[in-house]
């Protein structure tokens, strides 16, 4: 194959100060218990929190640009950011509005809703179902006479949007105010990034632009970035199995001596150390537009089995303790195998990698 | 200090003053040496000027361009990679000016006669014994997995001085001339075919103390210098996507289509995917090494490289349906290159099998891994304080 352009692969100055930034907040506002209680509540989402990182931090416009009141950072400092909340579980709706939802309102230059998203005074979700991914095909609401029509469901973060983003059959993308349709939660595999029924009943929309481009481009960017989060969770997962097995004893010694144990967490390491490379990789191709589509379909095919194995040696390292509600490996596994859906399963990115690579199938 | 512009200067001189096209590639190697340009980070009368490694590259495209012979690097592995560094840190001035220029040069080949039948994994525990009489040694024992022991003029040799302490006081690294009539070379055939290793035997071989390195009874932390610039070759170097064996198997699945199903399209894809991120891994470590910031992935790299050489190679065989029923030739021969993506996907297969055990087991180096990355309890040892001449052997 023809040489590729090197990625950056390293994390700058700026990028580790913004880093250690996020993780302080989160150290103090986002502790596991407070997590786990949170998923039985009412308001699954921590709204404090996404004020704290949205509005006082500015992060929610890190990918707008400045002359609409954002950052005009790029996919590597978001990346960062999905790392922190992907360590901490957190239940706020960074992914879904501040790069998914945004990625497709630049795509088609709704500047106006780009500014209120900047602001932190708008939160916005693609009506795409989590499941989808880039370039598949997404449930359309019908446009009947100037208004919309259907239900959509699998909609991640929608209970927490003011704004939603949706396809219709005219092959127009639509901005409605949630308060004019109606969004009802659904009992969902990992209560840290909801999933909700979208319905839709006579109701007015306002046309963005076109949905191809503009639903293939954020859900890219969802699907890269999404590397850089299953990447937290496994690290954080890796970590505190190391930290667990060298503080718990039995037969009067640590458990993480036993060679059959460190063998496997030495693997899981090694993995963690893989996907932490392809992360990266997928950020920056993002960011720089060089060989982006290889970097993160690679990224994606590798990310949820690292992710997935990281919480399953987990809990199983963590014996009894980790099949508890208290422990809260339970919301890593859950967000994990959730990761291993949202935009687009391993083996439909692998689909994808045939055709860009020249790996046709028979 | 000397600067890119300097050793650029000093580059046209050498070949103004020895024009490749007109000088014998011995000669060339020679005067290259004695010009510091041979490797730029070693001292000044060793082939180098005491100038930073990475200016190295100036050196060699400078050469390259002007159509100049190398050492052949590969042929010489063992010398470059593990001797040098080793005769360089603890050698006398003496041994180094004897033996650093013809092992630059690849006049004088080098070999490795650290590991034994009885002592792999557990190098430390080694039973070649070295006795002193007068100014001599006198060596006995086995000595096996040894490339180029049949072509080699010297090795390194690490030997029991002293069975009476623990096993990592009691050896000592020596240089061993192997012309000494008590050094006898015997193919080792390996499940290839070929016999890319010898098995050394050394009877009453007599090594003068003046070819000793390091002090007595110090040789094991004297070959720690030797193993780390092992583990750094292997696995180490940069490869562009597709490089390496996922570039076999990709370019014969893109040129056979009728050999194509869906189970083997999957198996491919997956492994493709791991290749590519093992690559990635490799990307970073190098810029963090570029970096001044080394990270632990290194200890990583040769897992990876090892697994996926064998993952990969299984699978080809396995695609090439009837063919792979084949094998290219059982001859028994003596390479003097060893390419592991060379010859046919029936070798590759078989070749790759010791990439999980030369240079460190991938067992040893999942435990090197779980204690020096992740800070897990280290094995209960029960030879540390033993006597080596008491361990269960």
């Amino acid at each position: 194959m023809s040489a590729q352009p090197e990625p950056a692969l390293l994390y700058s100055e700026e990028e580790e100060a913004l880093r250690a930034a996020v993780r302080d907040l989160l150290t103090d506002h986002c502790d596991p218990a407070g997590v786990i209680t949170r998923t039985e509540s009412a308001a699954l989402h921590d709204l404090p929190l996404w004020k704290s990182l949205a509005d006082s931090m500015g992060l929610a416009g890190l990918l707008i640009p400045e002359e609409l009141g954002g950052q005009g950072a790029t996919h590597r400092e978001a990346a960062v950011i999905l790392e922190e909340l992907g360590r901490a579980v957190a239940p706020v709706p960074y992914l879904t509005s501040a790069v998914v939802a945004t990625e497709a309102l630049l795509a088609c230059g709704a500047e106006d809703l780009l500014s209120e998203l900047a602001a932190a005074t708008t939160v916005a979700a693609l009506a795409v179902g989590l499941h989808v991914a880039p370039g598949g095909a997404a449930a359309e609401a019908r446009l009947e006479n100037g208004v919309l029509h259907g239900e959509l469901t699998g909609i991640a973060d929608a209970s927490a949007a003011d704004v939603l983003l949706v396809p219709a059959d005219d092959g127009g993308l639509y901005a409605v105010r949630s308060a004019d349709a109606t969004v009802t939660p659904q009992v969902s595999l990992d209560s840290t990034r909801p999933v909700a029924r979208v319905s839709l009943d006579g109701v007015p929309g306002r046309r963005l632009g076109d949905t191809g481009p503009a639903v293939r481009r954020a859900l890219r960017a969802g699907a890269g970035l999404l590397a850089s989060e299953q990447l937290g969770l496994a690290d954080w997962l890796l970590a505190e199995t190391v930290r667990y097995l060298k503080e718990r004893r039995q037969f009067n010694r640590q458990v993480g001596g036993f060679q059959a144990l460190k063998h496997r967490l030495a693997r899981l390491w090694l993995e963690v150390a893989g996907l932490r490379a392809a992360a990266r990789s997928a950020a920056d191709a993002l960011a720089t537009g060089e060989d982006t589509d290889v970097a993160v379909a690679a990224a994606q095919a590798y990310a949820a089995q690292v992710a997935v194995h990281a919480a399953e040696e987990a809990l199983q390292l963590h014996g009894g303790i980790g099949m508890t509600w208290e422990h809260p490996v339970h919301l890593y596994l859950k967000r994990a195998k959730a990761d291993a859906i949202a935009y687009g399963a391993a083996g439909t990115h692998r689909a994808v990698l045939a055709e860009l690579v020249d790996l046709r199938a028979p | 200090m000397t600067d890119a512009a300097e050793l650029r200067r000093r580059t046209r001189e050498l070949l103004a003053a020895h024009p490749p096209a007109a000088t014998g590639r011995p000669d060339f190697l020679r005067a290259r040496f004695d010009a510091g340009l041979a490797w730029v980070h070693y001292p000044e009368g060793l082939g180098g000027l005491g100038a930073p490694r990475s200016l190295q590259a100036v050196v060699d495209a400078e050469l390259a361009a002007a159509g100049a012979p190398d050492n052949d690097p590969r042929r010489i592995g063992i010398g470059l990679g593990m001797a040098a560094p080793t005769i360089l840190q603890y050698g006398t001035e003496e041994q180094k000016r004897r033996l650093l220029r013809p092992l630059w040069t690849g006049e004088e080949v080098w070999c490795q006669l650290f590991s034994e039948p009885g002592a792999g994994s557990d190098l430390a525990a080694l039973g070649t014994r070295a006795v002193r009489d007068g100014e001599d040694w006198i060596v006995n024992g086995q000595k096996v997995w040894t490339s180029s022991a049949h072509l080699a003029r010297w090795a390194i040799l690490i030997a029991r001085t002293d069975p009476d302490v623990p096993k990592h006081r009691g050896i000592t690294y020596f240089v061993c001339d192997m012309t000494d009539p008590g050094v006898e070379v015997r193919p080792l055939r390996q499940i290839t075919g070929e016999a890319e290793f010898n098995e050394v035997f050394l009877t009453d071989v007599r090594i003068p103390d003046s070819r000793r390195l390091g002090e007595v009874g110090d040789g094991w932390r004297v070959a720690q210098t030797t193993l780390n610039n092992e583990r750094v070759a292997i696995g180490g170097t940069p490869i562009p996507r597709e490089g390496g064996m996922i570039g076999k198997i990709a370019a014969t699945w893109r040129e056979r289509p009728e050999l194509r199903t869906h189970d083997l399209h999957q198996r491919l894809l997956g492994l493709w995917v791991e290749a590519e991120v093992a690559r990635l891994t490799g990307v970073r470590l190098r810029q963090q090494l570029v970096a001044g910031q080394p990270g632990p992935e290194g200890a990583g790299m040769k897992l990876n490289f090892a697994r996926l050489n064998q993952e990969i190679s299984g699978l080809e065989v396995e695609l090439l349906g009837e063919e792979g029923l084949l094998y290219d030739d059982w001859t028994m021969r003596r390479p003097e290159l060893v390419d592991f993506t060379g010859r046919d996907a029936g070798y590759r297969y078989l070749r790759s099998k010791g990439n999980s055990i030369e240079g460190g087991t991938s067992e040893v180096l999942l435990n090197i891994v779980a204690e020096r990355v992740l800070g897990l309890p280290a094995e209960p040892r029960t030879d540390k304080d033993v006597a080596w001449k008491d361990l269960a052997r």
